[in-house]
């Protein structure tokens, strides 16, 4: 019984993007290809257990899959015939062999991705069609109520179909933008588990990393040359790597100079570190999420190196000049040219900073450094309020009340 | 398939010289291509006039049906295979009119 139960998920995991795809590619409708590839799995827990789990799960999913679809438009036609020929018409070809679909699966990203939907549709959409998680899954990850998750879905699907947003990887020239959309929706999921906002929640939302780990390495397996691509993956795994150090027995945030370096797991570390040097190798021109990822990769190694450190940023600054970067690299500057340094550099982010919790979290570290006690405590004040992650809150409330004076 | 191009202005509904020049430009590609349905460019909501004769009794109002700071100045209708077709050829029209462009499809 643990044997079907795991081939199940093992199929689901391995299966779910591959047939939606197919099947999204052959009758041309998100909607059909979601409910017939959710009936199929549904078939497969019901006929499994008797039947056995068959020789090819994939192909047997696929099949199965593609008649529940064609058991439902012919439902449908004695209803709507007009609609029949609008959806037979759009692509008549024959589905493709299970194992032959890869690009069928990128397609499917690029179209759930696409930039005529929300973002935060392009997120969920992602990981239904793609990551094959429930609505009710994703609106706990994103804390919406299931019907309003629900609806947000359905709107979308009936946005591509009305619109005809195609089903299609893009043209060359316009590969780059679309690919920089589909890494931004795999990186707001990755972030969203890693540092989950709401008083409610894990502070670390492992589902959620751990899903757009996997989907970043199915995008990499599928275009293989993109740096970013890579960039991006590296970048998810070295932050990963440090998921068990990261929040304390207690429930607070560590930072990463008092982490447990014993506690990071070693085998991610390794590829994120692997993929980074392939990169460099490459003499090509880094993006944001490789000098990220090389960032990551320096913070990672034995010892870290912060004059290096600060010329990445200095690097990223160039291509991303955002606040946001440029605070990060004034915390790299208080390791190397101290406290004051650097809150001279924070501090001239005050205008575009003042409602972000980190912005305050590091002045509220910096004037403690510098014993500016009093000052130190109303910046943790209004990192408190801002920070909307538990083990964030938790770790500046005990360093506010820390202070002496 | 074909789509609405909605032309959005703020301030002044008319296209200057240089963009009328472009709007022609870019309508003669949109005719060379086989994009081209229909287009054309409308009066200032001041000359617009409100009908509602849901009650049965037309009533007859001076004004648009809602005063905005953007409001409607032209449109085109194109013949698009598909939504990304549509969007590059509204990146090109909204160059060409100088104003933000809304894409919608036809039913």
């Amino acid at each position: 019984m643990t044997d079907l139960r795991e081939a199940i998920t093992q199929a689901h995991r391995a299966e779910w993007a591959r047939v939606v795809a197919a099947l999204a590619r052959r009758f041309g409708d998100l909607d059909i290809a979601e409910e017939a590839t959710a009936e199929a799995f549904v078939t497969a827990v019901e006929r499994w257990p008797a039947d056995g789990v068959p020789p090819n799960p994939g192909a047997w999913l696929t099949v199965t899959a593609n008649r529940k679809a064609i058991d439902r438009i012919r439902r449908e036609n004695k209803r709507d015939d007009k609609q029949r020929e609008a959806q037979m018409a759009y692509d008549d070809s024959p589905p493709e062999p299970t194992g032959a679909v890869d690009d069928e699966r990128l397609r499917l990203i690029f179209t759930c991705c696409h930039p005529a939907l929300a973002p935060e549709t392009r997120v969920a959409l992602t990981l239904r069609m793609v990551g094959g998680l429930t609505v009710s899954e994703i609106a706990r990850a994103f804390l919406v109520q299931e019907t309003a998750m629900g609806q947000r879905i359905t709107r979308a699907k009936a946005k591509i179909k009305a619109t005809r947003i195609p089903y299609r990887v893009p043209s060359a020239e316009d590969l780059p933008a679309r690919v920089s959309g589909v890494l931004a929706v795999l990186f707001l999921v990755f972030n969203e588990g890693y540092l989950a906002t709401g008083p409610d929640t894990d502070p670390v939302r492992h589902d959620l990393t751990t899903e757009a780990i996997r989907l970043a390495r199915l995008i990499r397996a599928l275009l293989p040359d993109d740096g970013e691509v890579a960039g991006l993956l590296a970048l998810m795994l070295l932050t990963e790597a440090r998921r068990a150090a990261r929040v304390s027995p207690d429930g607070e945030l560590v930072t990463l100079d008092r982490q447990d370096r014993n506690a990071w797991d070693s085998g991610l570390i390794a590829e994120g570190h692997r993929l980074v040097r392939e990169r460099l190798a490459s003499g090509v021109a880094p993006g944001r999420y490789q000098i990220l990822a090389a960032i990551n990769a320096v913070h990672t190694s034995p010892r870290t190196d912060w004059s290096q450190i600060i010329a990445l940023y200095d690097h990223l600054l160039r291509i991303d000049p955002s606040p946001i970067v440029a605070l990060n690299r004034a915390v790299a500057v208080a390791e190397l040219d101290g406290p004051e340094v650097a809150l001279a550099a924070v501090d001239r982010l005050a205008g575009r900073l003042a409602d972000y919790h980190a912005y305050h979290a590091t002045r509220a570290d910096l004037l403690r450094r510098l014993g500016r006690d009093d000052q130190a405590r109303a910046a943790y004040d209004l990192a408190i309020d801002l920070a909307g992650n538990t083990a964030e809150t938790a770790y500046l409330t005990r360093r506010r009340d820390q202070l002496i004076s | 398939m074909q789509y609405l191009f909605s032309v959005i202005a703020e301030g002044s509904p008319d296209a200057d010289e240089a963009e009328m020049a472009a709007i022609d430009v870019f309508n003669e590609r949109l005719q060379a291509d086989g994009n081209w349905v229909f287009a054309g460019g409308l009066g200032g909501t001041d000359s617009a006039t409100v009908v509602d004769n849901r009650g049965g009794a037309a009533l007859i109002t001076d004004g648009p049906f809602v005063e905005t700071k953007e409001f409607l100045a032209g449109f085109w209708i194109i013949e698009a295979a598909d939504l990304d077709v549509a969007l590059k050829l509204a990146t090109e029209g909204s160059k060409a009119c100088n104003r933000k462009v809304e894409v919608r499809p036809f039913l």
